[in-house]
């Protein structure tokens, strides 16, 4: 009874051995790869911070503007200002026979649609300017 | 310790005498002896036991603590330079909106560690070779000083340049990295960033450290390990400032002044929303300081905050809010006009003569110094003084900026009745750009406090009442006059509703006595919409001069006004302004008037 009992702590000894060697390896496995995360991150992190040292660079105002005077031709873009604004009835409302249902039978040809909408915004708002 | 002795004599005797036998006191004895024995081994075993498993408790409660102490902590992003002894770590600084001002990017230092240079001259010869502004000779001659190890050769290279150094080959030649300080808007609010350079310089870090502005106020700050993924917001924003430099430096070139500044101010929280001063410079490569000539003359030098000038007429409008506030006035009282007065020597004249009287409002609208100093003398040196102490105007604005430490005032060494008469126009007293939109602010907000701030605090109040709410609205409608139909009619912009007052003051000299003929410091301080004030402007030029028309024009009707009118223009829209029809603001400030009647 006595040695069975002695084989039997022996044998859980060499058990936790090997289990508590088993776990130290693993902690020892983690925290390598911890490190390898650690610096990947901290690389990109890096990375980060100078994409948007960039993208403040690139869109500093001073270079909006030199883009803008440069593209002046094509988007024609003009400083705000206080006559841009416009009253809620400058809007045209949609009229009755823009009916999206027919638009989406007519199918494919959007910009003829288009086209006539702003045609009809357009007169409406025309009739609004006294 | 005294044994007990086994066989104690006495006792034997005894016990012989009454016939016992004396072994039995002996064992006695013994067992006694063996029990006490017996009882301090045990005491002794026991209190081994408890300090086996209090250390056993320790242990476990040690690991327990730790394993606690792990779960609870928060994971913690690692960032590239946090674990070096010389932390190079600094926060970003953004805008109000978000936008970037001020970050960091890593750049590399090259030093050199001459034991282990193969080839010094070569390396020295190719070095010069890439950096055209380092000399080579000397480089050279540091190369190969047996004396020297080690060598500090450039403090930031550019990626090319270091692919070019890396291509030298030269085994003694070595980089350390570094964290630089980048603005990436160039000179733009560079007063208010002010700058960074490197602080203790290790191999492997250096410490940036801020010189000026912002980035030395809150230094400590953006240093803090434990806030360093917090930037710092600032309560500038990025695209009003942008315009209002623009704008202001196309005037200050059209008017040929020598420098000009802004400040747009909310006067509900004394948030700084644009803060300018021209000439200015790049933050990125901040000039050293001048040896020679005027520090005011400097690129360096903050106009807004750390300039003191005597601004002149814009400081009538506090005379005329204190003679409201004290009831001895209101905005439809005759004030006597009649130019020139005398006072003792001194003679003070009006830049027109006005006619003999003209009622409060007119004297702020047609900018009257004889009205303004009839106006100081009723109400008395002394309570001028406190008031304008208690609108701060004695002691210098605090605001985040290091340059605000030394800046102050120049105050009249005897605050005299005639003193107090050339105050109440803008002479003799000296104020700061930022500090009149300070004190405007309280004029316009219903008479309450303004300290400054460049930090974004929502929610930040306003202080305590020092004028009424009443006397706040009939400066509004003055103010507003003065645009409508007075010296500023340039500020008046469609839709916008823009007050304020002009000044125009002659420029003292500098080796003092007396004023320069002709050169002139130009400023308009306003606030728009005049009915309910949301930012308050304020503009100066130094020595502007409007030469379109026959003669030069210097007042500020003709250089600061036209200015500030441009920049509201640009600017109301993106502050999310309405333009509203003019009869809706007379409206509007008719009712504001009647309510505070």
């Amino acid at each position: 009874m006595r040695s069975a009992l002695f084989l039997m702590s022996v044998a859980a000894v060499i058990a936790l051995a090997f289990w508590a060697y088993r776990e130290n390896h693993n902690t020892r496995q983690a925290m390598i790869e911890n490190n390898a995360l650690n610096r990947d991150i901290a690389a990109l992190t890096e990375a980060i911070s100078v994409q948007r040292a960039e993208w403040a660079y690139l869109n500093r105002p001073q270079r909006l503007q030199e883009l803008v005077a440069l593209n002046f031709e094509r988007l024609s873009l003009m400083p705000m200002s206080a006559d841009q604004f416009g009253a809620i009835g400058q809007i045209a409302y949609p009229l009755p026979e823009a009916d999206l249902s027919e638009v989406i039978d007519a199918g494919i040809d959007v910009f003829g649609d288009i086209e006539f909408l702003s045609e009809t915004g357009r007169t409406s708002a025309s009739e609004q300017q006294p | 310790m005294i044994r007990t002795p086994l066989r104690p004599l006495a006792r034997i005797l005894q016990a012989r005498q009454r016939g016992e036998n004396p072994d039995h006191i002996e064992r006695e004895n013994l067992r006694l002896r063996i029990e006490a024995m017996r009882d301090t081994a045990r005491a002794r075993a026991e209190s081994r036991l408890l300090v086996m498993a209090g250390v056993f408790l320790a242990g476990f409660v040690l690991i327990g603590a730790q394993m606690a102490l792990l779960a609870a902590t928060e994971p913690m992003a690692p960032t590239p330079g946090r674990t070096e002894a010389i932390s190079s770590e600094r926060a970003d600084i953004l805008d109000r909106n978000g936008r970037v001002l001020a970050t960091n990017l890593t750049t590399h230092a090259l030093y050199a560690e001459t034991r282990h240079m193969v080839d010094p001259v070569r390396a020295a010869r190719e070095l010069g070779a890439i950096f055209p502004d380092i000399d080579a000779a000397r480089l050279e001659r540091q190369f190969t000083d047996p004396n020297r190890r080690f060598v500090w050769v450039r403090a930031r290279l550019s990626p090319e340049q270091r692919q070019a150094v890396h291509d030298i080959g030269e085994p003694g030649l070595m980089f350390g990295q570094r964290k630089m300080r980048i603005y990436p808007n160039g000179t733009l609010a560079a007063h208010v960033l002010g700058g960074a350079s490197f602080g203790e310089q290790g191999v492997r870090a250096a410490e940036v450290i801020g010189v000026a502005g912002v980035e030395h106020h809150f230094d400590e700050r953006l240093r803090d390990p434990a806030l360093l993924d917090r930037p710092l917001q600032l309560s500038l924003d990025m695209t009003i400032q942008a315009v209002v430099t623009e704008v202001l430096s196309s005037g200050m070139r059209m008017l040929g002044a020598r420098g000009a500044s802004a400040v747009i101010m909310d006067p509900h929280s004394g948030e700084v929303i644009a803060l300018v001063s021209l000439p200015d410079f790049d933050p990125n490569n901040r000039p050293p300081p001048p040896t020679e000539g005027e520090p005011a003359d400097s690129v360096l030098f903050n106009r807004a905050v750390q300039g003191y000038y005597e601004l002149g007429s814009v400081m009538k409008s506090f005379t005329v809010a204190q003679a409201l506030d004290d009831g001895m006035l209101t905005p439809d009282t005759m004030v006597d006009t009649r130019s020139p007065m005398q006072v003792g020597r001194f003679r003070i004249s009006d830049f027109r003569n006005y006619g003999p009287q003209l009622s409060a409002t007119d004297v702020i609208v047609r900018s009257s110094n004889v009205g303004t100093a009839r106006l100081a003398q009723q109400i008395g040196p002394q309570s001028q003084r406190d008031f304008l102490d208690k609108l701060g105007f004695l002691s210098g604005v605090p605001v985040e900026l290091a340059e605000t430490l030394r800046a102050r005032p120049l105050l009249p060494g005897n605050w005299s009745e005639l003193s107090a008469m050339t105050i109440s126009y803008g002479h003799g007293l000296t104020t700061s750009p930022l500090q009149l939109a300070a004190g405007y602010s309280t004029l316009v907000n219903g008479g309450y406090l303004v300290t400054p701030t460049l930090e974004r605090q929502p929610g930040r109040g306003v202080g305590e009442q020092v004028i009424s709410e009443r006397t706040s609205a009939q400066m509004r409608y003055m103010l507003h006059q003065v645009v409508e139909r007075g010296t500023a009619s340039f500020a008046r912009i469609p839709g916008y509703a823009v007050g304020g007052k002009t000044g125009s003051a002659d420029k003292p000299k500098a080796s003092g006595g007396g004023y320069y003929e002709g050169k002139v410091l130009a400023t308009f301080v306003g606030a728009f919409p005049m009915d309910n004030p949301r930012y308050v402007i304020a503009v100066t030029l130094d020595e502007p001069e409007d030469t379109t028309g026959s003669e030069p024009r210097r007042t500020a009707g003709w250089t600061a006004v036209p200015v500030t009118g441009e920049i509201v223009r640009r600017i109301a829209p993106l502050l999310d302004l309405r333009p509203r029809p003019a009869s809706e603001i007379e409206q509007a400030m008719q009712n504001a008037l009647a309510a505070a009647r």
